[in-house]
């Protein structure tokens, strides 16, 4: 059995270590594309973080792997692996462009705003809530359901937006542009050019309001007593069952971020697969980011910057595709995730137990 | 019944070329997941195995060399998720995501800094793909009334690995059912104390079971890329390794009702595309295609929540084993 490591290095140590390890495998891949990793480095840094616009870009995704890694999150101190924010995100989007489409044309942008983002919540909760309670009530597991919905939910999104939603008239699936009082939600102050917009804060107040929840509420102590240990928490007298369907419904909510961010803050219309992979990279930021609020932030900026960088870099190396910084997304899940003990062993031989 | 025929000789044989990939991935599914690893990494697996087919192919000309680079890509991935699964213990769904995420990005980076054709393998000429395969004496066959062209034109002209992923379903229901490895393998994901105690190692036959799963995922991969298609493209097997999944679970983790929940997607999908645009009589509106695309997975939901039928995965599936002291 392992000793168990010293909090920073549990908390701080082993995350860097295994994002140390993800970028150096990373810089195989990239020689083998025959590109210099040293150059793909600094564009990534400088594609993320090298002018104001480029700033703001990151922030914009960093917002949105805030909520997939929150919705992740969430679901993971339950005990539950929620693969399903994708197909949350999505018909979260649906529930922000079915209010903003009803109702621009008579409510102020003031009203309006707030209700999008409730009804984007509403559809993403409804949309997690469905897998939460066949979980809990039927017993199929949540991992092989929440993929399958995430399938479900793109069909019924490009059924939608082909034949139904699609703006009369036009060739591409998309909707309308809602009313022009929406790019209020696009006012946001920052300096330079970027879809960066009100989403950002609204995503550090959920992460704050997830912290209060998990970890200073009675109901958050028993979401953590149902995935820390079920016996207990039936022993207990906590209601697992209902845990399980709220707290899904709380991580579809959270998903519905990412259309808030995409949706309302940046295109003012619903297209097809805005979600662009945002809720896969949950896993990862959740993973990173140790399931906590705070770490799931940090990891969110790292998230968001490979994200921004990545476009940037196959801007700079157009030998590279963007999708070079998924190869190390999915580094990053490995050695953090599945490979969690590879590192653990030798480093609690490192630091001596302490009596 | 010329008519008739016309319509549904194409359809039927698109099913089963549609189906040779779900049928390999889900037979891959089957000794992993029946050993007790779960597996969500299919479509990883595949998409490296496609890439390795198609790349090797297109530089060497030998179909049957990019065969084996598929294999080899999409084992050195099953050999990382037994790795992770078995030897570490770490989280099996976790590991097969990984997996998935990493080969998108690898492919994809790979593709176009080797071939510079946006993200694409060069179109594969003859040779560099399976063949077709007439049946043989199909002349002869096709004079017989309506069974001929039925035999002629849905079973003949496939290309070697359709016929070889059919071949595989009674293969690995021997395999599973009527040998000592395959007993040994079913108890792993049943009971992997017992085996433990009856002094057989759970670790090498899981590893076994994640391995074989690999090596027929590579097969699958190759059959999209250098079967199917004439190259390889980003993300081109779109979902086929959890359609694999669901068929797998769909067809409660036996061997021929996974061929048979195969066959089925597999006209679904045949299905799908010939009603691409096509009018409902009467209501004037497009068929909601978009319905039948995602049957599948509506259906594998429901059969899970057990409204219909119960699907009972192997008990021990998803729980690393820990050896007792």
């Amino acid at each position: 059995m392992n000793r168990p490591l010293p909090r920073w290095a549990e908390l701080v140590l082993l995350p860097v270590l295994n994002l140390v390890l993800a970028l150096a495998v990373s810089a195989l891949v990239v020689l083998a594309a025959g590109q210099s990793p040293r150059a793909a480095f600094d564009a990534l840094v400088i594609g993320s973080f090298g002018s104001w616009d480029s700033i703001g870009y990151t922030l914009f995704y960093t917002t949105n792997m805030a909520f997939a890694g929150l919705a992740v999150a969430i679901a993971f101190k339950a005990g539950l692996f929620n693969i399903g924010v994708e197909g949350q995100a999505a018909i979260g989007g649906l529930g922000v462009a079915l209010v903003c489409l009803g109702l621009d044309a008579t409510l102020p942008a003031l009203i309006l705003l707030p209700l999008a983002i409730l009804g984007g919540a509403a559809f993403g909760a409804a949309w997690g809530a469905v897998p939460g309670w066949l979980q809990a009530r039927r017993g199929s597991h949540i991992v092989i359901t929440t993929i399958m919905f995430n399938f479900i939910a793109a069909a019924l999104m490009v059924y939608l937006l082909v034949n139904v939603l699609i703006e009369p008239g036009q060739m591409a699936p998309e909707t309308r542009r809602f009313a022009t009082g929406l790019a209020k939600l696009s006012a946001f102050g920052f300096p330079g050019r970027s879809p960066v917009n009100l989403a950002l804060p609204l995503a550090l107040a959920a992460a704050l309001a997830v912290w209060v929840l998990v970890w200073r509420t009675p109901w958050g102590y028993g979401l953590r007593v149902v995935g820390a240990n079920p016996d207990a928490a039936n022993y207990a007298g906590i209601d697992q069952a209902k845990r399980i369907i709220v707290v899904m419904a709380i991580s579809g909510a959270l998903a519905a971020g990412i259309a808030v961010n995409e949706v309302l803050g940046t295109h003012q219309k619903l297209i097809l697969n805005f979600t662009g992979g945002a809720g896969f990279t949950g896993i990862a930021v959740a993973l990173m980011g140790r399931n906590h609020p705070l770490g799931v932030l940090l990891a969110a900026l790292l998230f968001g910057a490979l994200a921004q960088g990545g476009s940037e870099l196959a801007f700079e190396m157009p030998e590279l595709p963007r999708d070079t910084v998924v190869v190390v997304q999915g580094l990053v899940i490995l050695f953090t995730g599945a490979l969690g003990g590879l590192l653990r062993a030798p480093l609690s031989r490192l630091f001596p137990a302490r009596a | 019944m010329e008519g008739v025929l016309d319509l549904i000789v194409p359809i039927l044989a698109a099913t089963l070329r549609v189906a040779t990939p779900l049928i390999l991935a889900a037979l891959a599914g089957l000794f992993s997941e029946r050993s007790g690893v779960v597996d969500v990494g299919l479509e990883g697996k595949m998409l490296a195995g496609a890439f390795a087919a198609a790349a090797t192919a297109s530089v060497t000309g030998d179909v049957w060399l990019g065969l084996g680079a598929a294999i080899l890509a999409s084992s050195a991935l099953a050999l990382l998720h037994g790795f992770a699964c078995v030897t570490l213990r770490g989280s099996q769904v976790v590991s097969g995501m990984a997996i998935n995420v990493l080969a998108a990005g690898l492919t994809a980076t790979l593709a176009l800094a080797w071939f510079r054709q946006g993200g694409q393998t060069p179109p594969l000429p003859q040779g560099a793909r399976f063949p077709a395969l007439p049946l043989p004496g199909a002349a002869w066959i096709a004079e017989v009334p309506v069974l001929g062209r039925l035999l002629v034109g849905v079973v003949g002209g496939h290309t070697a690995l359709v016929y070889l992923a059919v071949l595989l379903v009674p293969v690995a229901a021997f395999v599973l059912w009527r040998t000592r490895f395959g007993l040994r393998l079913r108890a792993c994901g049943e009971a992997p104390g017992a085996v433990d105690a009856a002094g057989v190692s759970v670790a090498k036959l899981r590893y076994a079971g994640v391995m074989i799963a690999g090596v027929l995922c590579g097969v699958a991969g190759a059959a999209i890329s250098t079967g199917q298609g004439a190259g390889f493209s980003t993300d081109m097997t779109a979902g086929r390794g959890f359609i694999a999944l669901a068929a797998l679970i769909l067809a409660n983790w036996k061997p021929w009702p996974v061929l048979a929940t195969c066959l089925l997607f597999g006209l679904l999908d045949a299905v799908a595309i010939r009603l691409q645009g096509v009018l409902i009589p009467g209501l004037g509106v497009a068929f909601p295609v978009q319905a039948v695309q995602a049957l599948p997975y509506v259906l594998t939901v429901i059969l899970l929540a057990g409204f219909v039928g119960r699907a009972v995965a192997p008990r021990a599936v998803g729980i690393p084993y820990v050896k007792e002291r």
